[in-house]
């Protein structure tokens, strides 16, 4: 078969079936490795790296990067448009139906209760960059003395930023940018 | 058609600037899709990322979606996706073919520490606002902090959370309201 659709396939699977963002793409493509062989583990785990830390979000990132690996341009188009098909089909239908019943006891009542517990999983996936960024747990562990758990530049930073993005109602895109050169600068 | 231009353009800029999963787009779409072009509110994002969280797909991809279909319908919903995942198909696919080694470039490391910095600030004040929108009582702060222990040290897959948070919330939400109706 075709490589363009060998990756059409498999990315549209990926779309389909991996529930809960980006990182739920990974088991599909630990798959392709075994079936295809169009790339190494070693290959994965530096496009997870890569992923993570260029903009874009990281299930996008990861199926361009395939894709451009295994067929080049045209690969990292088709795989990437196929992984977010079904998804563009699935909330299509979705939506139509809850602006049809939004306003139905039923649905309000779901989302009462989903919420509050997205707020909990947005705060639990934010807690890993959190202690990467203002703690340093492995120079704690190995020195076991409690100033070496946070890393005060860091959070002398983060309560700046926090505090003149608030006041200043800054746009999130600026923040970015001036701390990506604050970064530079102080080589942090 | 310039307004499904400025949806691709919007969706485009999110896409660009968001470091990390479907989350880290949150404090861009407040800024830009909720507070300057009004396409959605607080409570429909929320519903929005509810919703993309137990459906299959890349949760950034279904939040696009769901935004433009309520513009413009299912053109609005592709172009949306379309702007969100642009920025990625350039700048990776420039990472793999030119720049390989792309984050062993210092200049990039430090750069990608500040970035960070700057999510942790996103987030924090993301989450405050969020916290404030949707914690009002008592239930929905026991639903919060069970979300929370259950996502960060447990397994389970938020799918199943999800479901069992939308059962409590129609058992509650109801008994509230025939509560208010025998006041009445």
């Amino acid at each position: 078969m075709n490589i363009l659709l060998q990756l059409i396939f498999e990315f549209f699977k990926t779309g389909l079936f991996a529930v809960g963002g980006g990182l739920a793409t990974i088991p599909f493509l630990e798959e392709m490795i075994a079936k295809y062989g169009w790339f190494t583990a070693d290959t994965l785990s530096t496009m997870i790296a890569v992923s993570e830390s260029t903009p874009g979000p990281i299930g996008i990132n990861m199926a361009t990067y395939v894709g451009y690996i295994t067929a080049g341009l045209p690969g990292s188009i088709v795989a990437t448009l196929a992984l977010v098909t079904p998804s563009i089909i699935i909330i299509c239908i979705i939506s139509k139906m809850l602006t049809k019943f939004q306003e139905s006891k039923l649905v309000k009542g779901i989302f009462y209760g989903i919420r509050p517990a997205v707020v909990g999983f947005i705060l639990s996936a934010c807690v890993s960059i959190f202690l990467l960024t203002l703690f340093n747990v492995g120079a704690f562990q190995s020195s076991k003395n409690i100033l070496d758990l946070f890393n005060l530049t860091n959070i002398a930073l983060f309560a700046i930023v926090y505090v003149v993005y608030k006041k200043a109602k800054l746009n999130p895109i600026i923040v970015i940018v001036i701390c990506a050169f604050l970064g530079i600068l102080l080589e942090l | 058609m310039r307004k499904n231009l400025d949806m691709f353009f919007t969706f485009f800029k999110i896409g660009l600037f968001t470091f990390g999963g479907g989350y880290a787009m949150l404090p861009m779409l407040e800024k830009e899709i909720i507070e300057k072009k009004h396409w959605s509110t607080d409570d429909e994002i929320m519903n929005y990322y509810a919703i993309a969280q137990c459906t299959p797909g890349i949760i950034a991809v279904n939040v696009a979606t769901f935004v433009g279909y309520v513009q413009t319908g299912v053109i609005g919903g592709i172009i949306c996706t379309l702007g969100a995942i642009s920025p990625s198909l350039i700048i990776i696919t420039l990472i793999a073919s030119v720049l390989t080694n792309f984050q062993e470039i210092l200049i990039v490391q430090h750069a990608l520490v500040g970035i960070r910095l700057a999510v942790c600030v996103l987030m924090t004040s993301s989450i405050v606002k969020l916290y404030k929108g949707n914690v009002k009582d008592l239930i929905t702060a026991s639903i919060f902090i069970g979300a929370l222990i259950l996502a960060y040290f447990t397994d389970i897959s938020t799918v199943y959370l999800v479901v069992a948070a939308g059962i409590t919330g129609v058992i509650i939400y109801n008994l509230k309201i025939s509560k208010e109706e025998v006041r009445k």
